[in-house]
This record gives structure tokens, C-alpha cells and sequence, in this order.
């Protein structure tokens, strides 16, 4: 009995963390009369069907959201794994004042983070727009790529490397085959992490959008006036599309540790 | 091109540190200089502004908006002690007891994320709606005085930031937990210890640079946060983050409102340090 609680709580907070969720992707299905998606009126899949051509204003949100991630997810991605084997496979000076150049943004509000943009902007006389919130979503994803891929090279064995050009490959090729395919899953690890916190990004957005509206911010403005069910059915599906890569990724990462698992020449 | 590099090895990782370094600089620190010296100006937007080092500044927003930095620091230790609470119990289970369902179960706790942030708090919104589901039925039950509410309380927003970060409690707790060694909490019971005794003299104390990290994962957002306030608050739960919004965004009082992020940033940096100073000098990295 005693041994049963432990996981009975887990499994209640699991239920609610996934509630808002799970209310979320059910009104996606209302058959609502009027404004406010508060009450179940009915079942109707006219909501899935009718996605994109109801609100023009909220596909182009949809729209400017993948934009900003997709550039902000390989930029920061390829800046922060550089920094990354920077720190973990060289000694050089001024190592500490870059750590702390890689957590204050982590440790910073976002709202300051943003606040502090929107101020350098302003004071540039730099208009807000699309490339302002790729600025920005850049900035604050590098500390996180930095922190993921290093976490993933720290534990790998330079040995390899040594062995590889031991072999007679140039530093080069034993990059490209030697060291990247060892921290590639780190990296992989590091992009849907950027691209997660990039595409839900709410506070430093708002902050650096000027006119141009994100998928968060479309839904805030909405949220005001009623929001409709087609964001509920954008959200599911987005929650869907995440699910999927995530499952190629644990995939990929099984594929790899069975592909290490065969025995070498005896 | 490789020949200069090999006879110049030490500026290899200087290189590698170039592009994000300096657009950590470009975007991160001149911002935040930026912003000191916008607190430090006086003017409108009419009339132009200029630099007069009015350092009352500082003092002057404190003394206006205290309530609402009060406010956001206690509405932040409560949702750091409530998502500790929550937390620690879960990260402890999935760590000793989680076997072979422990990515499952990870991957269970970072799965909201999946979901946007603000459907999440409009989706709790809805939940706590005073006509709600959850409410509405509980008054029709009459369980509840139909005066009952939820939403704009501070109950509403402490549960709703607890809600969203959450999930940052319980990874680095988990990561912590799963480093202990099983045997040294073995060896304690060996010892005679009661599982209480282990727990508390063994595993807890262990488990310090989780906890480190994870209070600072929910504190710093908590106490910066607006959205909670704004969707599921009333006039009276409004924290630090609406005030610096409504400045920067609807008034454009600009020195007002750096001045008040600069004593945000200020405020969780010293308690920051504080904090790690109780729990004697834990590393700064997340």
C-alpha cells in the first residue's frame, strides 16, 4: 500500500500538468454559438475543416512564428555548439567571464531581456519587426544550445579524435567524422530546444514586435475578444508536430545506442 | 587557411567563441547598458530626452510601485516553496522508482511545452471561470457558496505561475536525485537509520545543487512574470512585470520603466547570491 503512493502522486501531477492541455484540445472541438469558447455545446469538426481560411490574420502569425523559430533555431544552434566545444575542448583565458556571460541571460526575467531590447532599439531608432524578434529569439536561445551541448560533449571520449588522426585524418575530417556524429544528438538535443522556446515565445516578442504579430500574440490579442476554436486546433496540432519529432528523436537516439551495441571484429 | 591555424592553435577556440559571444555582447550586455542610461534620463517622448544622471530615480520608483515589487517577490518564494513541494516528490520518484519508464516519464513532465504558454493560461482561465465546469458544478452541488471565485485572487495567480514553471523544478531535481548513489542510502539504513533518517541526513541533503537550481528556474520567471497576472488576476494581483509592461508599452514612460527592470535584474541578482550563500556556495550553472 505505503509503496503504491509515491506513484499514484506522480501520476496526479502528471494529470495536472496535462489538464489545460487536455481542455484545450477538446473545445478545438465546440460546436460554439457566439464569441466565447467557454461551454460545451457540442461535438463538430468544423473547426478542423475550416483551420485556414477563417482568420487570414492568424495564419500570417502562424506563419511569422515558424519564420523567427526556423532562423533563430540554426543560428543559435550553430553559435552556441561552437561555443560549446570551445569550452569544452580547449583551455583558453577568460573562461569565467564567459560563463557568466552564458548564464545572466538565463538568469535574467525575460521581461527585462526584453524591456532592455525594446530600450537599445528605441534609443537606435531601429523600427520593431520580423528581423527585432529573430534578433531577439536568437540572443536569448544561445545560452540554452550552449548548456544542452555541453552537457553532451563533457561526457565523450577525446580518445576517438586522437585515434582518428593517429588514422592520418586532417583535423577537418575528423570533425566531420569523427566528432560531429558523436555530438550530433547533443545538438539535435539543443535545435528542438530552441525551436520549443523560440515558437512559444511570449514576453520578449511582445516586447521587440512592434506591429508584427506572432502566433502567441495573435492568440493574446484574441484572448481579450474571445478566443476562437481554430487557436485550440492550432494548438493540438502543434502539440501533435512536437510529439512526432520527439518520437523520430528517441528513435534516432535507439538506432544509435543499438548501432553501438554491435559487437566489434572478434 | 589550415596551415595559419595550426600555427596559431590558441586563437582556435577564440574563433569558435566569435558570432555568439559577440552577439551575446551586442544583444545582451549593450542592451542592458542601454537601459541604464535611459533610467538615467529625463524627458518625453515630445520633448526629446537628455542624459541628467537623475539617480532619485531609482528611489523614486521603489518608493511608487513598492506594493507591487513586494507583491511579485512574495508571490515569487510562494510559487519557488509550492512548485518545491509539488516537485520533489515527483523528480524522487521518477529517480529511484522510475525503472524503465523513466524517459517516458520525463518526457511527460517537459510535454506541456509542447503546448503554448499562453493556451495553457487562457485554457486555466477557463478552468477556474466562476461559471466554469470545475466551479459551476461544485455551486450547483452546493459545495460551494455561489459567491465563491477564483479568478482575480491571488490564489488564481500563484497557482497558474506554479503551473507553468513547474516542469523547471522538477528536471533539475530529477538530475540531482539520479546521481545519488542507491548504496550510501542503503548503507544509512544499514546503519539503523529509519527511512526518514535517511532521507533527511542522506538524500536531502544530496540533492542541495537540485534544489539550487531549481528554485532559481522558478523564482527568477515568477517573479518577472506578467501573463498570470494579467489573464487570471484582478487590479489587485498586479506584479512588478505589468507595471514595467503598461510603462514600456502603453505609457512610454521609458525611464520610469528601465529604471524598474534595473531593480528587478538588481533585486533577483542580490537574492540570488544570498540564497547561495545559505546553501553554502553552490556553482552558478544551470
Amino acid at each position: 500500500m505505503a509503496r503504491l503512493v509515491l506513484p499514484a502522486y506522480t501520476g496526479l501531477v502528471v494529470a495536472y500538468l496535462f489538464l489545460p492541455i487536455a481542455v484545450m484540445a477538446v473545445f478545438g472541438f465546440n460546436d460554439l454559438q457566439g464569441r466565447f469558447n467557454f461551454t460545451w455545446q457540442g461535438f463538430t469538426l468544423e473547426h478542423w475543416a475550416n483551420l485556414f481560411n477563417t482568420y487570414p490574420a492568424l495564419n500570417q502569425s502562424l506563419i511569422n512564428s515558424l519564420t523567427v523559430a526556423v532562423i533563430a533555431t540554426l543560428v543559435a544552434t550553430t553559435f552556441g555548439t561552437l561555443i560549446g566545444l570551445a569550452l569544452t575542448r580547449y583551455e583558453f583565458r577568460g573562461r569565467a567571464p564567459l560563463n557568466l556571460l552564458i548564464f545572466l541571460p538565463i538568469a535574467t526575467p525575460e521581461i527585462v531581456l526584453g524591456a532592455s531590447l525594446l530600450a537599445l532599439f528605441i534609443s537606435a531608432g531601429v523600427s520593431r519587426d520580423l528581423t527585432t524578434i529573430t534578433i531577439a529569439h536568437i540572443m536569448f536561445n544561445i545560452s540554452f544550445v550552449v548548456v544542452t551541448v555541453r552537457a553532451r560533449i563533457a561526457g565523450f571520449d577525446r580518445a576517438l579524435e586522437e585515434a582518428a588522426m593517429d588514422l592520418g585524418a586532417d583535423e577537418w575530417t575528423t570533425f566531420r567524422k569523427v566528432t560531429f556524429p558523436l555530438i550530433f544528438p547533443g545538438v539535435l538535443a539543443a535545435a528542438l530546444l530552441a525551436f520549443a522556446l523560440s515558437i512559444d515565445d511570449f514576453v520578449i516578442t511582445q516586447f521587440t514586435a512592434g506591429q508584427t504579430v506572432t502566433f502567441p500574440l495573435w492568440v493574446y490579442g484574441a484572448s481579450r475578444i474571445g478566443v476562437p476554436p481554430q487557436v485550440n486546433v492550432m494548438g493540438t496540432l502543434i502539440f501533435l508536430i512536437a510529439l512526432v519529432g520527439i518520437g523520430l528523436w528517441l528513435l534516432l537516439q535507439r538506432r544509435q545506442a543499438s548501432l553501438s551495441a554491435i559487437p566489434s571484429e572478434p | 587557411m589550415s596551415n595559419w591555424l595550426r600555427r596559431h592553435r590558441g586563437l582556435v577556440p577564440y574563433l569558435f567563441l566569435v558570432p555568439g559571444g559577440l552577439w551575446l555582447i551586442l544583444f545582451f550586455v549593450v542592451p542592458l547598458i542601454t537601459t541604464a542610461s535611459v533610467a538615467l534620463q529625463e524627458g518625453s517622448l515630445g520633448t526629446g530626452y537628455r542624459l541628467t544622471f537623475n539617480f532619485g530615480i531609482f528611489a523614486e520608483s521603489i518608493a511608487r510601485w513598492d506594493t507591487q515589487l513586494l507583491r511579485s517577490l512574495q508571490f515569487g518564494l510562494i510559487v519557488t516553496v509550492l512548485a518545491m513541494l509539488i516537485g520533489y516528490p515527483m523528480a524522487y520518484t521518477i529517480a529511484f522508482r522510475g525503472g524503465r519508464y523513466k524517459s517516458i516519464l520525463l518526457l511527460l513532465v517537459i510535454m506541456p511545452f509542447f503546448t503554448s504558454f499562453i493556451i495553457r493560461t487562457i485554457s486555466w482561465k477557463f478552468i477556474l471561470a466562476d461559471q466554469g465546469f470545475v466551479l459551476g458544478t461544485l455551486k450547483d452541488l452546493g459545495i460551494l457558496e455561489p459567491g465563491f471565485r477564483l479568478l482575480a485572487t491571488p490564489v488564481a495567480v500563484i497557482s497558474g505561475i506554479t503551473y507553468n514553471f513547474l516542469p523547471f523544478v522538477v528536471l533539475p531535481l530529477y538530475v540531482a536525485l539520479e546521481r545519488i548513489d542507491p548504496r550510501l542510502i542503503e548503507a544509512a539504513t544499514d546503519l539503523y537509520a529509519s527511512r526518514l533518517q535517511a532521507f533527511l541526513r542522506v538524500t536531502l541533503p544530496l540533492s542541495i545543487p537540485g534544489v539550487f537550481a531549481a528554485s532559481l528556474l522558478s523564482f527568477i520567471p515568477a517573479v518577472g512574470d506578467y501573463l498570470n497576472a494579467e489573464l487570471l488576476g484582478s487590479r489587485n494581483e498586479t506584479m512588478i512585470g505589468n507595471v514595467i509592461q503598461r510603462l514600456y508599452l502603453v505609457n512610454n514612460d521609458y525611464p520610469q520603466a528601465a529604471a524598474l527592470s534595473l531593480i528587478l535584474m538588481l533585486g533577483i541578482v542580490v537574492s540570488v547570491f544570498i540564497y547561495r550563500r545559505m546553501l553554502h556556495g553552490q556553482e552558478l550553472t544551470v
